[in-house]
């Protein structure tokens, strides 16, 4: 094989800007993501676990919906076909006026995608928990609201650390397919920077190593995280 | 590789024989690998209208795809026997990694020859000559560069289109939002849905993609060169018996005129007559036999 | 925009769509059949008890499931030809790259089903005088997979989905198909909705079809 090496070129100007700004990118996506897809996720998961057989039906609607389409189905829905589908003036502004639609198309489609995941995590999560404790919230006269509030919900959470810290790095992952409506994330920086420089190797290897090492820092803070939450009496669910 | 055993035999037997049974038998580079697998690879745009697009059928075809029929009509007389066409899409992005990496042969599209991409690639003659220009709505009141101030432009990856707006922008200091899309269909789609003011890449692309829209008195093309873009097909670098071959087909095109039936096959529906500087670049590559 | 859908660009379109989802089907089989001996291989490998397997797996599982297919894609389409000196085509660029990267994940499915068979049964395969490769291929591997056909087949669907992202390197599959006739004919809407409904309609059944294998399962 003939290839000429030149590690140099990730280090200069603007190559390595652009690989910056691409994980800029990234990071920014998979974050505002993960607030969306972490607190649609929790509602869907309760509504999965309450008693109202109609907000149960819902909730299961939406898991199936959104986990059965792929994800960059989805990303297409939400940033080619929705502002063609609503009203001439709204399609207009989700397409011009809107500061930056690639970068909210991504979010959006990214956190309603992944909020499908957690649900099943909070649910499961939820079920894992003894009826005796709901049974003996309700007998001390709180309603349903607040035995999920007080009594389900914050056990449930703090079983799930690391099945939800999956999640989250899924998001950080997935948030490359925004490339394809055209957000210049890392994985797209790093093809312009294999494009531009013609030094393939080093530039996905640059986008690779960067993908690792966040991966590798927010597991180790998940991890110790979940160890200063970890309940006495409960297993926690995630074995890794 | 029964013809390989023959010329270790000839090795041993005399030096002067074997540079003989070499000439006659063994290649190098692209025409051993497309001797050796029987099939030479295509690379083929999606649409890069009239040179190399898909039809109805989703085939490629094109000015380009057709100036490639006849290059492998060469290289199957070269080698003696008939070889397979195996197309492969490309875009804007894909095609140098993909020729350099070997996945396609010969890329019959519709790029720039430039020097910074000589020093990945080689190129053969010139068949086409164009430059960057503007596409817009024929209302947008856009008529040159410097009105996309405030405005915004779709612009492919991977174009030189895309780094000639680029540079003009910077430099006039005109402040113009781009999206960066995959091909010209997304590129001409971004500016129909209305999501883009202008879509930019060579002339004669806009014209093509103009003449395959559903309204196309909506639209015009619009402004100054903005750059001088001649196409040629792309072929490995250091692999000058390979280029041989395809320009030695390209300059019996040019002589034998052939090339002005299939210059017309693909332009005169867009009303495009051949240019002084194409005729030109045409008489000076047809290299005598 | 939305008062003028036409529908007829789908059907006229039907031949091109099915040739890529027969191309999406055939690239998830020969995934998941490439990934589960991979991946069945690396989990033995981590559970061998020789450090330097078992580590090299480790890594190798957590660097993959590091990383986004799409890179992973982009790695072996545009690389692995460069690399090996000769082209082996997109569709076999794409296969290498879902099996390899499906491997990491199906390795840890593997290693939950062959813990989830007791250890008492392994020490009996001992006491007749089995060896490590032996009890794992006549006791061990058969009930793992017993235990994991649901879990391997959501694991399949979810590959499914993922042939989508062949998007990325043009090769025509069935989401390809579908958005090459979208721009060429401008035609978003009717294409996209079809193209969601379809893998919706695949991937629902195939998690209905789960779900109704672990009831029977449970039974």
């Amino acid at each position: 094989m003939k290839y000429n090496w030149d590690w140099g070129i990730l280090f200069s100007a603007p190559y390595m800007d652009w690989l910056i700004s691409g994980l800029g990118w990234t990071i920014s996506v998979a974050l505002a993501a993960w607030v969306i897809a972490f607190s649609v996720g929790s509602i869907v998961g309760v509504a999965r676990t309450v008693p109202n057989r109609a907000i149960r039906a819902i909730g299961t609607a939406y898991v199936e919906l959104f986990r059965n389409i792929p994800l960059l189905v989805q990303m297409f829905l939400w940033y080619f076909v929705l502002p063609e589908m609503v009203p001439d003036d709204v399609g207009r502004w989700l397409k011009r006026e809107m500061p930056n639609p690639e970068y909210f198309s991504a979010v959006i489609c990214l956190g309603l995608y992944t909020a499908s995941r957690v649900a099943e995590q909070v649910r499961a999560g939820i079920e894992a928990i003894s009826t005796g404790l709901s049974s003996a919230g309700y007998a001390a006269g709180l309603s349903t609201t607040q035995v999920y509030l007080h009594v389900l919900l914050p056990i449930s959470y703090r079983q799930i650390v690391l099945p939800l810290t999956n999640e989250f790095l899924t998001i950080f992952k997935n948030s490359s397919l925004a490339l394809t409506i055209g957000l210049l994330e890392l994985t797209a920086q790093s093809q312009q920077v294999s494009e531009y420089t013609f030094q393939s190797f080093e530039a996905f290897t640059a986008a690779t190593v960067i993908y690792v090492a966040v991966a590798a820092v927010v597991t180790l803070i998940m991890h110790k995280l979940e160890h200063l939450m970890y309940v006495p009496g409960f297993i926690g669910t995630g074995d890794k | 590789m029964m013809f390989k055993k023959i010329g270790v035999l000839a090795l041993g037997l005399s030096a002067a024989c074997l540079t003989l049974e070499a000439s006659a038998t063994e290649y190098f580079g692209t025409l051993k690998k497309i001797n050796d697998s029987g099939t030479i690879m295509v690379g083929h745009r999606e649409s890069s209208v009239p040179f190399s697009y898909l039809n109805e059928a989703q085939e490629p075809i094109g000015y380009s795809i057709d100036l490639c029929i006849q290059v492998v009509d060469e290289v199957s007389q070269v080698l003696g026997k008939k070889v397979n066409v195996e197309y492969v899409p490309i875009n804007g992005k894909t095609r140098i990694p993909l020729l350099a990496n070997g996945s396609i042969d010969i890329e019959c599209g519709s790029t720039t020859n430039n020097l910074t991409r000589q020093k990945q690639i080689d190129y053969a003659h010139t068949t086409f000559i164009t430059g960057t220009k503007l596409l817009v709505r024929k209302d947008s009141g856009i008529n040159e560069v410097e009105d996309l101030e405030g405005k915004s432009i779709a612009l492919a990856q991977g174009t030189t289109n895309e780094r000639a707006i680029k540079k003009i922008a910077q430099e006039k200091g005109i402040t113009v939002k781009i999206l960066s899309v995959k091909d010209h269909a997304q590129g001409f789609l971004a500016l129909k849905t209305d999501r883009v003011d202008a879509y930019s890449t060579d002339d004669i692309l806009l014209y093509g993609l103009i003449s395959k829209a559903k309204n196309p008195q909506d639209y015009e093309v619009t402004g100054r060169f903005l750059s001088y873009d001649p196409y040629a097909l792309m072929v490995r670098q250091d692999d000058s018996a390979f280029r041989l071959v395809v320009n030695r087909r390209l300059s019996a095109l040019f002589r034998s005129g052939e090339i002005n039936s299939i210059y017309s096959k693909w332009f005169d529906n867009m009303n495009v007559p051949m240019s002084d500087m194409l005729q030109t670049a045409i008489q000076i590559q047809t290299f005598p036999q | 925009m939305f008062g003028d859908l036409d529908f007829q660009v789908v059907v006229d379109s039907l031949p091109l769509l099915w040739e890529g989802l027969q191309l999406s089907f055939a690239l998830m089989i020969l995934a998941v059949v490439g990934g589960m001996i991979a991946g069945t291989g690396l989990a033995l490998m981590r559970l061998s008890g020789n450090r330097l397997l078992s580590g090299l797996a480790a890594t190798y599982v957590n660097l993959i499931r590091s990383v986004p297919l799409i890179l992973v894609i982009f790695w072996f389409y545009f690389l692995i030809p460069l690399v090996i000196g000769r082209p082996i085509g997109g569709f076999y660029s794409a296969l290498i790259a879902f099996v390899l990267f499906e491997a990491a994940y199906y390795c840890e499915i593997m290693r939950a089903g062959i813990q989830s068979v007791s250890q008492g049964q392994v020490s009996s395969g001992k006491a007749s005088g089995l060896n490590y490769w032996q009890i794992q291929r006549y006791i061990v591997l058969p009930q793992a997979f017993r235990n994991m056909v649901p879990i391997l087949i959501t694991q399949a669907i979810i590959l499914f989905q993922d042939t989508s992202l062949v998007f990325v390197v043009s090769l025509r599959d069935f989401m390809t198909a579908s958005s090459i006739v979208a721009d060429t004919h401008g035609r978003l809407i009717e294409m996209y909705l079809f193209a969601a409904l379809v893998y919706f309609l695949i991937c629902f059944s195939g998690s209905f079809f789960v779900k109704r294998l672990k009831k029977e399962i449970a039974r």
